[in-house]
């Protein structure tokens, strides 16, 4: 463990953002949208040479006010938190590209808050994923529910309905994962992951563990919208504004799922692992999921609606990939947490776009769009490929990874479920291309985004097909070196 | 049975309170009623931690000379200091809350969740 | 044992239509002669390419191209052996004939969307080419998926609702098949521990049980068998008729169907292997299903009036001639199976641009109104006999030389039923084809229309496909070595020689 102020360095920047952007807010309203971009370009770099010098030197540490753990408040760095903070600050950072018109033309009046809020959130959300204390966790979880809450209301009218019913259900998920820390803290006199780690294992068949394990997994599980605790995020997603769920659904869930790796597979052991029940649990509930979700994208007839089913059961391959626990499956589930938040942010903002051009929601209305708005719907496409499960793009590999884990446990009906649902996958996205592309509609008048919005969706779009084919760089260089030993691919 | 609950029934109060919580939050049909069930749930949970904490005989953690380094002498200050963060907490959220519901009444004019989903649907059909 | 070198002149095959693609969406539908010309240019740099690998390969070497690793010890790895190099030649030769061909028909026909026709185009055949050369289980299903998925457009093409249900139909079975094969895949990996393809195979039988083994090459035949039209999973092939002539052509007629007929090759030759297939006794049953259908079809095209749907049974009935000698997997039916990927295709396009020609000039599509053209469009008549000749296996057309191999095969295999089966086909493609040559040219219609051959753009590409089958059926050696290639390979996969 090196010692470095670089793991505070990405929270700092976005807690010294939302204020001088509230400050300077009050004085000119559209200062807010250039703060937040000079905010986030730093914040990407910050967090992109935190995992360039974790994976070269190793994990770092900070101290928090210089009190030594496991007393004081650590903040530790090894790959994968790094690997996750730059996927959230650089999908924050190419969805804010699309925001500054989305967000001056949905929610003129609040546009101060809007970006204030979106540090807000993102500082949570990092900070999560920094953080190396588990009650520290549960305050930056609250920190980035609170400022999700506040964005997903911003929306129509509706949205205040749906952030509130978001807002009950956070705060039970949350004061479950509370109660599970209490529990721990009951029974190892201690909150800091490394320490926590350290101490379990002489605890094996303790009965309090297996509680308290469970309610952290329910709590995470609950904000991750793993199902049967998903029933917040349709809603949620659908009344948003557009740019606050192009946000919120590629990465609020998928930090979630990186509590979920750290706790069961950093804090917990594997021989501690094989005494509690909540793999297999996840991973059958997750692999239900998968084909909830898609059955429930199919019956949809509002787009933005039937993406946020699709987020249900995209986030549910994360689960499978983390129930499993194989090596493989792992590396799926850390690599669909980077696929899907890439093809994911594309497909709402596109979803966005087409709504900002031409008020049109429904699956109906999105007919001959392709030819009116090229190159939003080349983007779309790719990411719509790749949620399917077309190789090479991204999602792709990260589901070959999961079949490859489910056949290394020997776990065949989720093999079939995984593969099988990428036809269900299939079904909504080809019956809306065809309706995209082959369906003529003559008098519709509607052009491409800005150019902001055209840059972040196509880089949104390529990234989708990039990572697909460099995909063996990250796991090799970046995902593998960041799960434990007992958990990486022999021979690598 | 009873041993389970005897020397435990300030736990078996919060679990108590926790329910009332819940009952609240799920089954009342008011939204700010709901908001008052996740008030009670998380007060349980935040009194969870404190009963934990409780020592008998033992005193507040400032240093005391007449009691010295004996640590059986004091009671656990962390998990007090946590319970303040997680008041902060949970009134940040209910301030979220009232937030929220205030937009919900502008635009609904009323916090019955059967008449907003009512006036919800209407407005799309139209 | 052959010498490998690596080259990336196999890499440059597959790349180059791929940046065509970006130019030809350039171009645009204002500039479409620069448009076309893109086209041309690829076409004949990857036909350049994909024959300049050719002597080296006749000589026993083989070209690899290891690129970027794509999973844990597994890379997007490609290889120019004398299997793929056959695929190869054919997909890219077909395709600059197919270039000019199509340039014709589009504007004769006054297609739509002529830009995003091209550009698919284009992409199917990186796609072929990349099939071809695969050097591995993931690299051919990458190219494998690649080529569904560009095809879809190209079926849809004409954006009617029947194009519409066309398109849905085929995906609604190539995507499932897809993903058999994907599933197979993972567990050959997990069973051999590699994905290389390998003359004789990867598997043995001590790897899994025979029932386990069973069920896997159920899964690869349910995965490269959809789109080798084998029954009952063949009827997406008629449906798929309603893409535009160059399409049916091109790919239903070479890339897409090959494809799926080369996966066959690969999965038995280089995956199973000619002694393991033996002993669990899949070889024989997918012989009888290639046997049933090649019957089945050759009866149902007799059925169908409209050319193009006749001409598709047809196509199902001669893939399963291929899938037969793969199955039958001894050194003649081996020889016979690639060569007949071969001249099949050179025979069965023929007749598709002999369809594409009396539709563009006469907008005919059912055979029956296609009494007497014989004498307005005398070349296109006359190529459209010659290629069914071959395709019936009259001596003298290579139709005939790939149907010897492969009978011969069935007699090695000492399985008569099948050579019986070959004869039975033989003569039930006559009776289909025949009466439209026929009539065509023995029967008077002055109710016809003069109208005279269709555009020279149309009418060369499909005399030269015509004028090679007759070449290829007089000397099968001459120019690319086919018959040497083909041996090549049979002796490699199931090491006997002819």
């Amino acid at each position: 463990m090196i010692e470095s102020t670089l793991p505070i360095g990405v929270p700092l920047l976005l807690l010294g953002g939302a204020i001088v952007t509230v400050g300077a807010g009050l004085v000119r309203r559209s200062a807010a949208w250039p703060i937040t971009l000079v905010v986030l370009v730093l914040s990407a770099l910050v967090s992109v040479r935190q995992l360039l010098v974790v994976l070269a030197e190793g994990p770092l540490t900070h101290r928090l006010g210089g009190w030594p753990p496991p007393i004081g408040i650590e903040f530790a760095v090894d790959g994968l938190s790094a690997f996750v903070t730059s996927v959230v600050v650089v999908i924050a950072l190419l969805v804010l590209l699309y925001a500054r018109d989305a967000v001056r033309r949905e929610t003129p009046e609040e546009e101060v808050p809007f970006f204030a809020l979106l540090q807000v959130l993102l500082l949570g959300l990092t900070g999560m994923v920094l953080t190396g204390d588990l009650f520290n966790l549960y305050v930056f979880f609250e920190i980035s529910s609170l400022a999700g809450y506040a964005l997903v209301g911003l929306g129509s009218r509706e949205a205040p309905v749906s952030a509130f019913r978001y807002l009950l259900l956070g705060s039970l998920g949350a004061s479950f994962y509370l109660m599970g820390v209490g529990y721990l803290y009951v029974l190892t006199g201690s909150l800091n992951m490394a320490d926590v780690a350290s101490i379990l294992p002489g605890l094996i068949g303790n009965p309090t563990l297996t509680i308290a394990m469970t309610m952290m997994v329910a709590g995470l599980s609950l904000k991750m919208a793993l199902f049967p605790l998903h029933g917040w995020l349709p809603d949620a997603y659908t009344y948003a504004s557009s740019t606050a769920t192009a946000v919120i659904a590629p990465i609020m869930t998928k930090v979630s799922a990186y509590v979920l790796i750290r706790v069961l597979f950093f804090v917990c052991d594997p021989a501690l692992r094989a005494t509690i029940p909540v793999g297999s649990t996840v991973a059958w509930l997750a692999a239900t999921g998968i084909v909830v979700g898609s059955v429930m994208a199919i019956a949809q007839s509002d787009v933005k609606r039937m993406l946020a089913y699709s987020s249900v059961a995209q986030v549910a391959y994360i689960g499978v990939g983390i129930g499993l626990g194989t090596p493989f499956a792992l590396i799926g589930a850390t690599l669909h947490i980077l696929s899907h938040a890439t093809m994911k942010s594309c497909l709402f903002l596109v979803t966005g776009s087409v709504q900002l051009q031409t008020g049109r929601r429904s699956l109906h209305s999105y007919e001959g769009l392709g030819r009116v708005m090229p190159w939003t719907f080349a983007g779309f496409t790719l990411a719509a490929l790749a949620m399917i499960g077309i190789p090479p793009t991204a999602g792709f590999f990260s589901k070959w990874y999961l079949v490859l884990g489910g056949i290394n446990a020997g776990e065949w009906p989720i093999v079939l479920i995984v593969v099988a649902s990428s036809l269900l996958t299939a079904g909504y996205f080809f019956r809306l291309m065809e309706k995209i592309y082959a369906n003529p509609s003559p008098s519709l008048k509607a052009n491409d985004p800005g150019m902001l919005a055209r840059i972040s969706i196509m880089a949104l779009g390529a990234g989708v097909l990039v990572l697909g084919v460099a995909n063996f760089w990250f796991v090799g260089e970046v995902l593998q070196p960041a799960l434990p030993a007992t958990l990486r691919l022999t021979g690598m | 049975m009873i041993d389970l609950f005897i020397g435990r029934w300030p736990y078996v109060l919060t679990v108590v309170l926790m329910l009332i919580g819940l009952y609240g939050m799920l089954v009342k049909e008011n939204f700010l009623k709901k908001l008052i069930g996740m008030n009670i749930f998380q007060s349980a949970i935040i009194l969870f931690f404190i009963v934990h904490a409780f020592k008998w005989g033992a005193t507040v953690p400032v240093y005391d000379h007449h009691l010295g380094d004996a640590v059986e002498a004091y009671i656990n200050p962390i998990p007090h200091g946590l319970m303040l963060t997680a008041i902060v907490v949970s009134v940040a959220t209910t301030g979220v809350g009232l937030a929220l519901l205030v937009r919900i009444y502008r635009a609904f004019g009323t916090l019955e969740e059967p008449q907003v989903l009512e006036r919800m649907q209407s407005r799309n059909r139209s | 044992m052959e010498a490998a070198t690596e080259s990336i002149r196999p890499f440059l095959a597959i790349i180059v239509s791929m940046l065509a693609i970006p130019l030809i969406v350039a171009s645009g539908e204002k500039r479409p002669n620069l448009r076309e010309a893109w086209t041309l240019i690829a076409a004949t740099i990857k036909a350049g390419l994909v024959f300049s690998m050719l002597p080296a390969v006749l000589a026993g070497e083989t070209f690899t191209c290891r690129l970027l690793e794509i999973s844990p010890g597994v890379a997007l790895e490609l290889e120019a052996d004398p299997l793929g190099m056959i695929f190869a030649i054919v997909a890219s030769t077909l395709w600059l004939l197919t270039s000019f061909y199509s340039i014709g028909y589009v504007r004769g026909a006054g297609e739509h969307k002529q830009t995003r026709y091209f550009a698919s185009f284009a992409l199917c055949l990186s796609a072929t080419i990349g099939i071809s050369f695969a050097a591995n289980l993931l690299t051919f299903f990458v190219f494998f998926e690649t080529l569904t998925l560009a095809t879809y457009p190209l079926v849809l093409h004409k954006e009617t609702e029947e194009a519409k249900a066309g398109a849905r139909k085929y995906l609604c079975y190539t995507l499932p098949a897809g993903l058999a094969l994907l599933t197979a895949i993972a567990i050959t990996w997990g069973l051999a521990g590699t994905m290389d393809f390998r003359a004789g195979g990867i598997l043995n039988g001590s790897m899994a049980t025979t029932g386990q083994l069973r069920i896997l090459f159920v899964l690869f035949i349910l995965g490269v068998g959809v789109k080798a039209g084998l029954m009952p999973i063949h009827s997406w092939l008629p449906a798929a008729m309603v893409a535009p002539t160059p399409v049916s052509a091109l790919l239903h007629a070479v890339a897409v169907v090959k494809a799926g007929v080369f996966g066959v090759l690969r999965v038995t030759g280089f995956v199973f292997g000619p002694e393991l297939l033996g002993d669990l006794g899949t070889g024989t049953a997918l012989a009888w299903i290639a046997g049933i259908t090649l019957t089945m079809a050759s009866l149902l095209a007799m059925k169908q009036d409209n050319l193009k749907r006749r001409l598709a049974y047809s196509t199902v009935g001669h893939l399963s001639y291929i899938v037969l000698g793969a199955a039958l997997i001894n050194a003649w039916s081996w020889t016979g199976a690639t060569l007949h990927l071969m001249f099949h295709a050179t025979m069965k396009i023929t007749l598709f641009f002999c369809a594409g020609a009396i539709y563009v000039r006469t907008h005919k599509v059912n055979i029956s109104d296609m009494v007497g053209i014989g004498r307005q469009m005398p070349f296109t008549m006359t190529a459209f006999a010659i290629g069914s000749l071959g395709l019936a296996g009259i001596p003298g057309i290579n139709g005939f030389v790939s149907k010897w191999g492969l009978a011969s095969g069935a007699v090695a295999a000492e399985q008569p039923i099948f050579l019986g089966l070959l004869v039975l086909s033989g003569i039930l493609n006559a009776a289909y084809f025949f009466p439209i040559v026929h009539q065509a040219f023995f029967k008077q219609n002055d109710a016809f229309p003069r109208l005279g051959e269709a555009s020279p753009l149309m009418v060369a590409p499909l005399c030269v496909t015509a004028a090679l089958s007759l070449l290829l059926g007089v000397a099968p050696n001459i120019g690319i070595h086919a018959w040497e290639l083909a041996n090549l390979t049979a002796r490699a996969v199931t090491g006997g020689a002819i």
